[in-house]
């Protein structure tokens, strides 16, 4: 029990950022209509590659001699620029569709 | 450069990619602003991985194979991740989005494994942590097979497998990943062993969770999955303390979870229904189809005349019409028959394809103005004075079972009501079942004719001959 406490109480702050951003994403996009609901999940599909910055952290982290650690995290670094990249291009493609319109 | 200078600026710049992601998705909510949202965003996410580069840890010479093998990572994932996306057909969208996802969900599962890898060379772990690594791989990886899964099944390299006592595997495998996860996070040593039996049974569920569901409800799931994804990148901004990880992952995981619950309401079944009960095997839904009228078929040239002096005309798009790849046609018909003076509007069902707005982005890369495309309550408000309906690939979305009969799997969601107009035409490819598996009465109703063939093809006919008239 304790340690749980514990737990909790170091933490606090990021209980209290999680709820908050719950929040904030439900109240953010509560209001979205149908014609751009693919760009939202596209585009938000890009933004949880923010995990990319995971992926750097622990490649700064390893040990120059740690093979393992620098081939996976290679490879997550990989994957993470596809999730950001793809992901931001992918929804401004398909955004520029959307637009192309407006001027006609 | 004084450490402390070093991190201010490194969390200054966290702070500021936050507020980049909250700007950029309330900017995707509205249709003027959405694309500056999408590049406020990625200039934001630019920021946070040049600022990780540079701040975080003192460059030192030591470390230099480090930082090459992270800009060549940047730079091999930046050039394909480019070049897949701007080669990618509209009609591929809701595969490519879900290949990304599993790209975000793998790198989640990875950065764990690394990390357990780390802290069990350091032995600075503790309760907190490891249920951090437990929990992201779980997660990062469910979301990778199961992105992976729904890519396949969108790109029809994988078909809708119910597997026999499905739904009780699921619920072991549920079982056994928080029990196992959590004996990896309470052992006092933790082993390698223990986290790669975790990882292969969280693979394993994220295949078996996306596998028996049919191809109807893949707005929801991708919509799920990305949502899921978002969870893990939180997770990871636990691990290191990271607010910027932190909010963009918790802001997608609920904006994720937003829209799926959206999708679920538009078919009027709650989520849970969704992932235990797939569609397809009701046996009761076979049964109720017993009683078949006749289909009529009309030929291209009837149909063509039909249009030409009709005074209203609604189509009701669906998947087929990606399938065919008809929305550049169907765009054309379009414009022949307003220069005809007819009066033209395009139904949407908010499940229509598969994924979430689906339709909307397929009929915008065609060019087709904004004010055609119909929500479904303005839709069906019209529908009563509308002379013909042009069903192209949609089945469920027109079913009046899902208004008639409670038997139905699908009874329950609101659909466009095709039946209120004057006349219908439905394309089709053949008299195959929709996704749902069941019997479409709309077909069989008076008021409707069949026009069989490729929707492509056939709207090129109906192009042809409304020329001709």
């Amino acid at each position: 029990m304790d340690q749980i406490l514990n737990l909790f109480y170091e933490n606090r702050e990021f209980v209290f950022l999680i709820i908050v951003s719950i929040f904030l994403g439900i109240e953010v996009i509560s209001n979205v209509p149908a014609v751009l609901h693919t760009p939202l999940m596209s585009g938000a599909n890009a933004i949880h590659g923010v995990v990319i910055i995971g992926a750097i952290i622990i490649m700064l982290e390893a040990d120059p001699t740690n093979y393992l650690a620098l081939i996976l995290g290679f490879f997550a670094v990989v994957l993470g620029t596809l999730n950001v990249v793809g992901g931001f291009v992918v929804t401004n493609r398909m955004l520029e569709m959307f637009k192309k319109k407006d001027k006609k | 450069m004084t450490e402390l200078l070093g991190n201010s600026i490194l969390e200054i710049c966290y702070i500021a990619a936050s507020i980049t992601f909250i700007l950029g998705l309330k900017m995707l909510s509205s249709p003027d602003k959405a694309r500056k949202g999408n590049l406020f965003a990625a200039y934001g996410m630019g920021l946070a991985i040049v600022a990780t580069i540079l701040f975080k840890e003192e460059l030192s010479s030591d470390k230099s194979l480090n930082y090459i093998l992270i800009l060549s990572g940047l730079l091999i994932g930046t050039l394909f991740g480019t070049r897949m996306a701007l080669k990618v057909k509209m009609t591929a969208m809701p595969q490519m989005v879900s290949f990304f996802n599993g790209m975000g969900g793998a790198c989640a599962a990875v950065i764990s494994i690394v990390e357990f890898d780390h802290v069990m060379h350091t032995g600075e772990y503790d309760l907190g942590l490891m249920i951090i690594i437990a929990v992201g791989l779980i997660i990062g990886s469910v979301s990778f097979a199961g992105s992976i899964v729904a890519y396949g099944k969108l790109e029809g390299k994988i078909g809708d497998k119910a597997i026999p006592g499905g739904q009780i595997i699921n619920i072991l495998l549920l079982i056994a990943l928080v029990v196992v996860g959590g004996y990896l996070a309470t052992m006092p040593v933790p082993t390698p062993m223990i986290l790669y039996i975790l990882l292969g049974i969280s693979l394993i569920y994220g295949v078996l969770f996306v596998m028996p569901i049919g191809g109807a409800d893949m707005p929801v799931v991708i919509s799920l999955l990305n949502s899921f994804t978002g969870v893990a990148a939180a997770f990871g901004g636990l691990m290191y303390g990271n607010q910027a990880m932190l909010t963009g992952g918790i802001l997608v995981g609920s904006a994720g979870t937003i829209l799926t619950v959206l999708m679920c309401t538009a078919m009027n079944r709650s989520l849970v229904n969704v992932i235990i009960g797939s569609f397809g095997g009701g046996g009761a839904a076979a049964a109720a189809g017993g009683e078949q009228g006749t289909v009529k078929e009309i030929t291209a040239t009837d149909a063509a005349i039909l249009l030409a002096y009709a005074n209203k005309v609604s189509v009701v798009p669906g998947y087929g019409l990606a399938v065919a790849q008809a929305q550049h046609t169907i765009h054309e018909l379009e414009q022949i028959l307003v220069e005809k003076g007819v009066e033209f509007s395009y139904a949407i069902h908010p499940v229509a394809g598969r994924m979430p707005g689906h339709m909307n982005v397929l009929l915008a890369e065609a060019d087709v103005p904004y004010p055609m495309l119909l929500e479904m309550e303005d839709a069906n408000a019209q529908m009563v004075n509308t002379d013909v309906v042009l069903v192209i690939g949609a089945n469920d979305v027109v079913n009046p079972a899902a208004e008639k009969d409670p038997s139905s799997p699908i009874y329950g969601m609101p659909i466009i009501k095709a039946a209120d107009a004057k006349n219908i035409i439905v394309m089709k490819r053949s008299m195959g079942k929709g996704y749902a598996g069941i019997e479409n009465e709309l077909f069989f109703h008076d008021k409707n004719r069949m026009l069989f063939g490729d929707a492509k093809a056939s709207i090129q006919k109906l192009i042809a001959e409304v020329k001709n008239l």
